[in-house]
């Protein structure tokens, strides 16, 4: 239920209303919970509404952290 | 899909569980538990169990909307949808419990009552507006990150003067349901359920922030680290929750950085205080009765407000008398322990919310866990 995916903004329009793209797949969703939104950023969406913009900076930090985390163990370490 | 396969990546799970192997310290057990029900649904499919060492357990929280929602509750919706002149409007979730007399909205549904499924709340509202001479409710359930709708279309509703719309409201809050676990006597006195730190919920974080958690970080001495829903996220949690525990800190860190502020997403926390207020008291299934934990309608939106327009009783309908989510839904059981999980109770035939909700831990462990012999993912046992 508090599911929500991150989405790719295509299109705004007036209202609060937007087109997202997700893997290919478009959908209407609302903006009316964020602000300073612009086509080409991502947001996280659930149940038709944006909830947050997704930090892209913070995105790529976090997958560079995984993998310091894991440096220094082998593939072939058991 | 950008910004999601990156965060699945198997061979990067191997290596943060080996690094998670090598610091846990063997000669403890640590107790994890995931609040949120997406979270239990992610660790289930993506077989997270299968890849921590056996010292390590996850603990299955009550942090899904569908299944703390008290039968009694779900009566007054079916009663709503009962009467002529009445559309009722529900997340896809909510249709298929069952009450114990084994009703459902579905069920409703197909004997002629108008039972919409919406996948928004502004699905509910545009009901509304195409059916003026029926009366629409809104069956409105979830946490924090499901809260902000409503509150958004409950003014919309006001904007247009609509008086043929109602939300019957059952949101509830995330902070209230982990102070309450903390505080029962089985944690706090008895030491009947051990817990040591929290994985914090993906979703509502991005709402509410990282603040909130501080108090319980602090008052009870528990880590608490807000991680994504994909499973690197909660691999690199583990780790970071294993790594406070093992140097004796308390905090709240925060994992999900990509999308979760301290502070939140104040826009969306001031549309929900401008239309909610607290509930000094709540019934939980599974929990009882939990202070100040959900919210309702303010008056000055009374005419929004399902319980008030239509007078609805308080109902105290109790569980079937064989399903034990109340035991699972506060980490004291697994699915596996309930006598009637996957016999009388499976996800064609749900005995109880817990097998119906996307997020329920007997859902989950049906669909992912139970035919592994050896499990992980254990209740925390008496010690």
């Amino acid at each position: 239920m508090c599911l929500a995916i991150p989405a790719l903004v295509e299109q705004i329009n007036a209202d609060d209303d937007a087109v997202v793209n997700l893997g290919g797949v478009r959908k209407a969703i609302s903006l009316a919970l964020v602000e300073d939104i612009k086509p080409g950023d991502y947001v996280i969406v659930h149940a038709g509404y944006a909830l947050q913009k997704l930090d892209l900076a913070e995105a790529e930090h976090t997958l560079q952290l995984f993998a310091d985390m894991s440096a220094g163990i082998g593939d072939n370490e058991d | 899909m950008k910004y999601i396969e990156p965060f699945r990546n198997g061979a990067v799970a191997w290596k943060i569980a080996r690094r998670i192997a090598t610091e846990a310290d063997p000669h403890r057990d640590y107790y994890l538990m995931e609040f949120c029900g997406g979270h239990t649904h992610a660790i289930s499919r993506y077989g997270i169990p299968g890849m921590l060492p056996g010292n390590i357990h996850m603990i299955h929280g009550p942090g899904c909307p569908v299944c703390v929602l008290p039968m009694g509750r779900l009566e007054n919706m079916i009663q709503l949808a009962q009467t002529p002149g009445f559309i009722v409007c529900s997340y896809g979730d909510m249709l298929r419990v069952p009450t114990a007399r084994g009703d459902s909205l579905l069920k409703q549904k197909a004997r002629g009552a108008d039972v919409r499924m919406i996948y928004s709340a502004a699905d509910a509202l545009q009901i509304a507006l195409r059916n003026p001479q029926q009366q629409v409710v809104f069956l409105a359930i979830g946490f924090e990150t499901t809260t902000p709708p409503t509150a958004v279309v409950i003014k919309q509703a006001q904007m247009l003067g609509l008086t043929n719309f109602t939300v019957f409201c059952n949101h509830v809050l995330t902070p209230s349901a982990i102070s309450h676990i903390l505080q029962s006597p089985e944690i706090r006195e008895l030491g009947l359920v051990r817990l040591d730190g929290f994985i914090g919920p993906a979703h509502v974080s991005t709402i509410i922030g990282s603040k909130p958690y501080t108090y319980f970080a602090e008052e009870f001495q528990k880590p608490v680290v807000i991680a994504g829903f994909e499973p690197l996220d909660v691999m690199q949690a583990i780790l970071m929750l294993i790594r406070q525990l093992n140097t004796g800190r308390a905090e709240v860190e925060n994992e999900f950085t990509r999308a979760v502020l301290p502070d939140g997403n104040i826009k969306a926390q001031r549309l929900v205080a401008e239309v909610f207020e607290l509930r000094r008291s709540f019934e939980w299934r599974g929990l009882g009765a939990v202070p100040y934990s959900a919210l309702r309608i303010k008056s000055r939106f009374a005419e929004f407000d399902a319980e008030r327009r239509f007078a609805l009783p308080v109902l105290s309908v109790p569980d079937h008398k064989a399903c034990e989510c109340g035991a699972i839904l506060r980490g004291v059981k697994h699915p596996r322990d309930c006598s009637i999980f996957g016999t009388a109770c499976t996800p064609d035939n749900p005995l109880g919310s817990c097998m119906v909700s996307s997020e329920g831990a007997c859902a989950a462990y049906y669909r992912y866990g139970r035919f592994r012999e050896h499990d992980h993912d254990d209740t925390a046992k008496v010690h």
